[in-house]
């Protein structure tokens, strides 16, 4: 089975819709979403019906900090994404709301965990930015596979049955094996704010056959994207940074 | 879990039937599969309780790389299982001897020396074109076709890059054969394909004066000392010695990888011509370095990792580069490699201008030039696509250009582009798919013979 990962949306139509077709192009079998649909981009009311509509037919979600701070305010927040969550309040209907609600935090199915932020403590919203955190969340769970996003920066972790750890940066369109002797910690990009210095949008396949995982990124109408971001009055500095993809 | 391994044990599909060999970290069947007529090896790891993690880390990264390569210089990966069971990894099995069998006769003639090191310099740079790194480059791991040509085994202890290194956090210590080892290696550097120049140029002293230039090396001290020791200069063992050949060996021994050659396949050119050698002062030296710059860097231990920078030829013209794109997905390695072309153009050419170009394929001549929707949205698509390929080149304001071309033949556009901007210089990708090729022609072939401009055709 191919599954598609898709993480950190926030609210980017263009973004997200180009990753989906790229990966539909490549040819897939389901959708994981990893979380954070809303936030930063101006287009949270379709990214949620979107996640709604892929959740109906099948595909897996989990929550991320920024759906659940559209509930109810997390401390920790910088001024630029409490000014979205407030403006994205009050674009959502109430059902959509409800929906951001009901998301379950972490989402495991046979040897796979899927997680927004990283798994020892996943509402404690931490980075995986190295391996001392991977190897934190790897060791708090028996999954084979822990998928997780947040960070914008995409990294492969992964831990020897001797807690041996090692970290890696992908490399576009090449497949990584998971080798079944260790554990893995596979971190997102970013589809809808890529913060690794390339502007792409940035998402994922999962190979359950073969295992093995290949990082993948589509290009996307950048222009409209930040365009509308203006429009909303957000600030300005949310539509700067998608052309630099920082 | 794992077996008991004896002759006539079924793993998976494969029957064991003789051991050919133990090393220190797994050991050679010879195997048979049932439907297969091929001479086929199953190297099988040792572990267990006591041994060495190594062995299965190093299992692991044979595992992830071999499948990945092809070619004559490496042997043709079959199968692998996994840890579940019994981990393998079946592999075609390559006749003869390895060049360890050799050592016996050492020294070998300058000639045949540099023979064998032209092939073996000549499969690395295959190797390293695969984004590989061998990082133990020794005898025992170089055999040779029947046809002549070398092929590289053993690749637990090498370095991919564009995967995940699991020897890199592993271990505290380097790995790597002692005599062979690069200085950098020793000091954990497993990135630079010219550590493995390092080591054929030990190999090629070795085989030509039948002295290793380090010794063996066992002690981590012994090892280190070529981090500030050249060696002695071939001469100095063999008054005979041809200055050409000492040329090549000394500049393989190098300390500081910059000084080496800049690629394998440099150095694989220079030992096919002997007569084309640049000679330095390299190939005349007797003596090892004086004292006082073995103190130098002895107590500078900071090895400088050097980056080599290609020479920037300077262009007095301007040149517009176009470059003609295929967007199609399955054509990703091959807009890559255009890139990687690109790049290197416009290194060497700061003041170029850069057009890219994708032909979007009519079916018909429009009669009116108004587009519809749907052509319109692709247009936008194609923009937005050539402007994502072209960002890393990082290129500002006018040097960049992006055009999407409508026609009915893709050539026939690019070539009327061309001959209206007096384009200089055309990068084009070489379709992969022959059975496209077929059915519609080749685009790179009509636009490299109809062209006035030189043709850049690329494969990734």
């Amino acid at each position: 089975m191919r599954i598609a990962l898709f993480s950190d949306i926030h609210a980017n139509r263009e973004a997200f819709e180009a990753s989906l077709a790229h990966a539909r192009e490549a040819g897939i079998d389901a959708v994981a979403l990893l979380g954070d649909y809303v936030g930063y981009g101006a287009d949270p009311e379709w990214s949620v019906d979107k996640v709604i509509e892929l959740r109906s037919s099948g595909a897996a979600a989990v929550a991320g900090n920024h759906d659940v701070a559209v509930q109810a305010d997390i401390p920790g927040f910088n001024p630029v994404a409490q000014t979205t969550i407030e403006w994205t309040r009050k674009q959502l209907p109430l059902q959509a709301q409800e929906f951001l609600k009901s998301l379950p935090m972490t989402v495991e199915k046979e040897d796979r965990l899927l997680v927004h932020a990283e798994a020892s403590k996943p509402s404690a919203w931490n980075y995986v930015a190295n391996v001392e955190d991977a190897a934190r969340s790897l060791n708090a769970t028996s999954a084979a596979i822990t998928v997780c996003g947040h960070i914008h920066l995409p990294a492969i972790y992964s831990m020897s049955p001797t807690a041996k750890m090692t970290a890696f940066t992908p490399v576009t369109d090449v497949e990584i094996p998971l080798l079944p002797n260790r554990k893995w910690l596979i971190v997102l990009g970013s589809v809808g704010q890529p913060r690794d210095r390339n502007p792409m949008a940035s998402y994922a396949i999962l190979d359950t056959e073969k295992a093995a995982v290949t990082y993948r990124r589509a290009a996307y109408d950048i222009d409209t994207a930040a365009k509308k971001i203006l429009k909303a009055g957000l600030p300005p500095r949310l539509a700067e940074r998608l052309f630099e993809g920082r | 879990m794992a077996l008991k391994l004896d002759p006539g044990l079924t793993i998976d599909d494969f029957t064991l039937r003789e051991r050919l060999h133990v090393g220190g970290m797994a050991s050679l069947w010879s195997v048979t599969r049932t439907g297969d007529t091929r001479d086929l090896l199953m190297k099988v790891p040792h572990f267990g309780e006591g041994l060495d993690p190594a062995a299965i880390v190093s299992f692991e990264m044979e595992q992830m790389i071999l499948p990945r390569l092809s070619g004559p210089h490496v042997p043709l990966f079959v199968a692998t299982g996994d840890f579940s069971k019994q981990p393998y990894i079946v592999m075609e099995r390559i006749e003869g001897q390895t060049l360890f069998a050799k050592l016996k006769e050492l020294p070998l003639d300058y000639d045949k020396v540099a023979e064998i090191g032209h092939k073996a310099a000549v499969a690395l740079s295959d190797l390293h074109r695969q984004n590989v790194i061998h990082l133990d480059v020794k005898p025992s791991n170089i055999m040779f076709r029947p046809d002549g040509g070398a092929v590289l085994i053993d690749f637990g202890l090498s370095h991919h890059r564009q995967l995940p290194d699991l020897m890199q956090e592993e271990f505290r210590l380097p790995y790597g054969t002692a005599p062979y080892m690069a200085p950098e290696q020793l000091l954990g550097v497993r990135e630079d394909a010219r550590s493995d120049q390092f080591a054929l140029g030990v190999l090629l002293y070795f085989f030509s004066t039948g002295t290793r230039p380090f010794g063996e090396g066992e002690s981590m001290a012994a090892m280190r000392r070529r981090l500030w020791r050249d060696p002695y200069p071939p001469r100095n063992l063999r008054p005979d010695y041809p200055p050409w050949l000492q040329e090549i060996v000394l500049r393989c021994l190098e300390i500081e990888p910059a000084w080496r050659y800049a690629t394998m396949s440099h150095l694989a050119f220079d030992l096919a011509h002997p007569d084309q050698v640049k000679l330095t002062a390299r190939s005349q030296r007797l003596k090892r370095d004086p004292f006082s710059a073995v103190l130098r860097r002895r107590f500078n231990p900071e090895l400088k990792r050097g980056i080599v920078k290609s020479a920037a030829i300077e262009e007095p013209d301007a040149p517009i580069v176009l470059v003609a794109l295929d967007l199609s997905p399955d054509a990703s390695a091959q807009s890559g490699a255009l890139l990687a072309e690109t790049r290197r153009l416009l290194a060497s050419s700061p003041e170029a201008r850069l057009a890219c170009v994708n032909v979007l394929k009519q079916n018909r001549i429009a009669l009116d030039t108004d587009l519809d929707e749907e052509g319109n949205s692709k247009r936008i698509e194609r923009i937005v696509a050539l402007k994502a390929w072209a960002a890393p080149l990082k290129l500002e304001g006018p040097r960049l250009t992006v055009h999407v071309l409508e026609a009915i033949d893709p050539a026939s556009a690019v070539l009327e582009f061309s001959h209206a901007n007096r384009v200089g210089h055309i990068l084009i990708g070489a379709r992969q798919n022959s059975f496209r090729k077929k059915i519609l022609g080749s685009v790179s072939a009509k636009v490299a013979a109809e062209a006035a401009c030189s043709v850049t055709i690329v494969r990734p």
